[in-house]
């Protein structure tokens, strides 16, 4: 039971997937079958990967609006250093993440230090780095290189590389968030900043390690995106920071902070593929406003939702 | 005591005297059939929509809350206005009606999911945000829509005795909201409700009508910001209409010197800090810097501004100048 009311809310997105999902499997004929499965993980493995590590941000009660522009930005730096400056695919991406870690660190630092709110300093954070991505270049750029192109179609038995990524990255973020002290340590925070100051946690180091991961995880899935669509784009990612906290909350974790956990962030993912799939697969709508409206509408009645059960089966406080 | 707004007029005057001295032809301002022309009107006609937000925008973060969802009210009252007129043959003061109620019914819903939901204004209006465009979108069919109806187009460029209308407006809508503010006690309330909610609650305030009603008053003013914003090109473009406006609205309001915590509202400081920053980004195309390249000036610019108003920036302060603080 403790168990139950510690994951109420987790729980209540698995229930949400499972009952879409069989409602999908009726209407709509071999819509259950593994290969549609795989391609909900492939399509959707990089809002996944950016929700990864929004999922830490927002566990320690922060909330990052960035995470769009960084992941835009990352994939037209990479097809830059691919294209312009002929370096290997591995060595780019190093670069792009390297500096996708280091927008999110500072932000992290400027949030600590000045005590601005964090959507105000990751605002600005979204300007600044849609801005660079513009100085670098001025167009999206087409990536065709042979080693990149190489692994864009590598599969692991039925799995295409985006959906191993997308796996990859929720196995990894679950053990940190579980298993390691910095995990515990973003719970504390999120909790409750001021306990965890007076516990002797480091907060500081915490919170910025916190931002630069969700940088680390957004330029990762710009990576993602250029083996997805064998481009840098600066079109993509645009309002890609709802849809990323969109997918945290349906999985579960709250927007207070300290309740939740990565593994409802992939059920949040899922979830939202299941939705668009639907809807512009099945239903045959192609204007990309009423996916828009759906996602928020879903937003919005999941937020809700938790609400309710929060106060029906922890109390009025929060969870533990 | 230095006098009230001393530091967005200081950054507005220093800002129009560089310009003065290093951008030619800012200060030219001519005469031609009865309209004045000029890079300053233009600052007015063309910041009009920022600075109706701006204004709006100045009630709801009184409060302590926030609305991202501006660009899309918008994007959303320019598409209705423009649908009704052109493809459903409605007269023109019914379009404006229908796309102004839109905009309210959007302030309503932001309001009553703020205020009796609970959720923090910051997700609800990023909510609204995404599903106002969207359903503009929707009606839309993804296309511009364009017009030619003159009476409609007057409303983003006309002119009244050689001033451009747009900014008319702004003066009418600025000098209600300051009434509303200074004048009557629904104003005082705002700024009680963004000291202390609880403590205004007590009080006998009623938080969720207050709540509600800037919220609608700032749809209210975003839907006439995507009226003129649609009539001045003459076309309600669903994409890129106050796009990233938002942002612009939050920063005027944040140099005017209204704290982001709530319980001040400075409507004077507002409109100086809007037409600060129309007057960068003019600047800015005048010195040929594309527009994406200004997103990163205007990023550090407003981080810059929350920095000045936080206590951390006021603590370096008093180590600079220990002498002011003991004065």
């Amino acid at each position: 039971m403790n168990f139950l009311r510690k994951h109420i809310t987790v729980m209540a997105g698995v229930v949400a997937y499972l009952l879409l999902y069989a409602i999908a499997a009726a209407r709509y004929d071999g819509f259950a079958s593994l290969p549609v499965f795989i391609n909900f993980l492939s399509n959707n493995a990089v809002l996944g990967i950016v929700a990864v590590g929004m999922t830490f941000v927002i566990l320690s009660g922060g909330i990052d609006l960035s995470v769009g522009a960084v992941m835009s930005f990352s994939s037209v730096l990479i097809g830059v250093l691919i294209m312009d400056h002929h370096w290997s695919v591995f060595a780019a991406i190093g670069a792009a993440v390297a500096c996708g870690s280091l927008l999110g660190a500072i932000m992290g630092a400027v949030i600590h230090r000045t005590g601005i709110k964090p959507f105000i300093v990751t605002l600005a954070g979204m300007f600044f780095v849609r801005g660079l991505a513009f100085i670098i270049h001025l167009e999206s750029i087409a990536i065709s290189d042979k080693a990149h192109t190489a692994i864009a179609i590598t599969r692991v038995g039925p799995l295409p590389i985006t959906a191993l990524l997308l796996l990859g990255f929720v196995a990894a973020g679950w053990f940190v968030a579980v298993f390691t002290p910095f995990g515990r340590n973003v719970y504390a925070l999120g909790g409750s900043e001021e306990a965890s100051l007076l516990m002797g946690l480091p907060v500081q180091s915490t919170k910025i390690a916190v931002y630069a991961l969700s940088g680390f995880c957004a330029s990762f899935a710009g990576a993602a995106l250029t083996f997805y669509l064998s481009s840098g784009s600066h079109l993509e990612g645009v309002g890609m920071e709802l849809d990323a906290i969109a997918t945290v909350v349906i999985g579960g974790t709250l927007l207070a902070g300290g309740v939740g956990s990565v593994f409802g962030t992939l059920i949040g993912v899922l979830m939202l593929g299941l939705i668009l799939t639907s809807i512009t697969t099945y239903e045959g709508m192609t204007s990309s406003g009423m996916t828009r409206v759906a996602i928020g509408a879903l937003l919005l009645m999941f937020v809700l939702l938790q609400k309710v059960l929060m106060r029906r089966f922890v109390g009025v406080g929060r969870a533990t | 005591m230095r006098p009230k707004n001393f530091w967005p007029w200081v950054a507005l005057a220093a800002l129009l005297v560089f310009n003065l001295i290093f951008t030619p032809g800012f200060a030219r301002i001519e005469l031609r059939d009865g309209r004045l022309f000029g890079t300053v009107v233009d600052i007015f006609q063309n910041g009009a929509p920022v600075m109706l937000l701006a204004v709006g925008m100045t009630l709801v973060i009184a409060l302590g809350g926030i609305d991202l969802s501006v660009g899309s009210v918008m994007a959303l009252s320019g598409a209705i206005a423009a649908l009704l007129m052109t493809e459903h043959g409605q007269a023109v003061p019914t379009g404006i009606v229908a796309a102004l109620a839109v905009a309210l019914a959007v302030g309503a819903l932001n309001g009553a999911l703020v205020t009796f939901a609970g959720i923090q204004p910051i997700i609800v209006t990023l909510v609204t945000l995404v599903m106002g465009r969207g359903l503009a979108q929707t009606f839309t069919h993804d296309q511009k829509i364009s017009f030619e109806i003159p009476t409609f187009e007057f409303i983003g460029n006309g002119t009244v005795l050689g001033l451009p209308f747009p900014a008319l407006v702004v003066a009418g809508v600025a000098l209600c909201v300051g009434l509303l503010l200074r004048k009557t006690s629904t104003g005082l309330y705002i700024e009680a409700m963004g000291g202390n909610p609880q403590a205004a609650r007590l009080c006998g305030v009623r938080v969720h009508v207050i709540r509600i009603l800037a919220f609608m008053a700032c749809s209210l003013c975003a839907g006439m910001a995507g009226l003129i914003a649609a009539a001045d090109i003459k076309e309600a473009d669903v994409a890129n209409a106050g796009l990233y406006l938002e942002l612009d609205a939050i920063l005027a309001v944040v140099l005017g010197g209204t704290s982001l915590t709530g319980g001040r509202a400075n409507l004077m400081g507002s409109l100086i800090g809007a037409v600060f920053i129309q007057t960068l980004t003019v600047m800015l195309q005048m010195r040929g810097v594309i527009t994406e390249h200004t997103l990163i000036i205007k990023a550090i610019v407003a981080l810059a501004v929350c920095y000045m108003q936080t206590p951390a920036f006021e603590k370096l302060m008093q180590r600079v100048r220990p002498a002011e603080a003991k004065a």
